[in-house]
């Protein structure tokens, strides 16, 4: 059976790597995916007219954010919903039955107060130090994310992970003592929320949804800039979604849904 | 000259996916399964998609190498096999 398995990948691979000889060269201008390239055979494509004008109609020179965030924001709206929906059926497998089970038990057997945990003075203080500086490079891929390689969502797992080192340096509980179930599970929803909440604002302005330009009735600003705005304001929603669900996944997975003790 | 380096690249990311297969020990799987995200990370950087290199780095390599470990310190260590 094992070998079997192992010809049968074999094939496939090859079968893979015969499909791969027919794709166009990397940078090739005949390709599908630069038609309208002055050098190129094909008819006008969607991507040049991106490369053309996104700069001019939105002075983001990232021009992945601008696309990711304005041209194409509907897509990214329903990414992070993915997203959200990760966090919540993890949270539905393993928090739910679980921490109603664990809270029952926990009336009638298990001790109100957990023993201390043993402390590492090194561990700690390297801790202290990395987390200012994580968190503060988290903001800084946020909002720089129309200028340099970055945006909502790698941010987002920035400073989740931030939160996750202070979870495994210190302790589980300690952590969430600070930044409470209650506080963190919210934002799961709210950063969606913010998102779609910015795209029907703009609909009751009289645009369409998403569409940034109907913000200028409320914030007068030339149409690039409002434009440039939007795209951070989405970026904000998509990063409050993604920190919170990223450090909401690992609480419940290194606790097994109960929350009382990490790594 | 990068294709050199890509093709370095991709032999490396052969060699680890099968050391990650061929492990025992789940607990170094997973740390070697971040070795190749970021690889794949290096991949995308030199094929010029930042963006995507940089998500790449995040997420592969950091925080799902946290999820793997998480769980299974909380399961098994061990394959069954």
């Amino acid at each position: 059976m094992k070998r079997l398995a192992l010809v049968m990948s074999i094939l496939l691979g090859l079968l893979l790597l015969k499909g791969t000889a027919d794709f166009p060269q990397f940078g090739d201008p005949n390709s599908p995916a630069s038609a309208g390239h002055p050098n190129s055979s094909e008819d006008s494509h969607v991507s040049v007219r991106y490369i053309t004008e996104a700069y001019g109609e939105t002075h983001v020179p990232n021009l992945v954010s601008a696309i990711l965030a304005d041209y194409r924001n509907f897509d990214t709206m329903f990414e992070t919903t993915v997203v959200f929906t990760a966090g919540t059926a993890i949270f539905l497998i393993l928090r739910l039955p679980l921490g109603v089970l664990a809270r029952r038990r926990s009336k009638a057997e298990m001790p109100r107060t957990l023993p201390p945990l043993a402390r590492d003075p090194i561990l700690e203080m390297a801790c202290r130090v990395l987390f200012p500086p994580i968190q503060l490079f988290g903001l800084y891929v946020l909002t720089h994310g129309h200028y340099s390689p970055g945006g909502g969502f790698q941010a987002g797992v920035i400073l989740g992970a931030s939160f996750i080192l202070l979870a495994i340096g210190f302790d589980l509980r300690g952590t969430l003592s600070r930044l409470p179930e209650s506080v963190y599970n919210p934002f799961t929803a709210l950063g969606v929320a913010f998102y779609i909440g910015i795209g029907l604002l703009c609909l009751v302005l009289g645009g369409n949804f998403l569409d940034y330009e109907a913000l200028r009735q409320v914030v007068p600003l030339s149409s690039q800039e409002i434009r440039s705005q939007g795209i951070l304001l989405v970026e904000c929603g998509v990063t409050v979604t993604v920190g919170s669900v990223i450090f909401a996944i690992y609480t419940n997975l290194v606790s097994r849904g109960l929350h009382r003790e990490g790594l | 000259m990068t294709w050199i380096l890509e093709a370095f690249l991709l032999l490396f990311i052969i060699g680890v996916a099968i050391a990650a297969l061929e492990s025992k020990c789940l607990l170094t799987s997973s740390i070697i399964l971040g070795a190749y995200s970021f690889m794949m990370c290096l991949i995308y950087a030199a094929l010029g998609a930042v963006d995507v290199a940089f998500t790449e780095a995040a997420v592969g390599a950091g925080a799902g190498t946290v999820f793997f470990l998480a769980t299974i310190l909380r399961t098994d260590r061990k394959t069954s096999r």
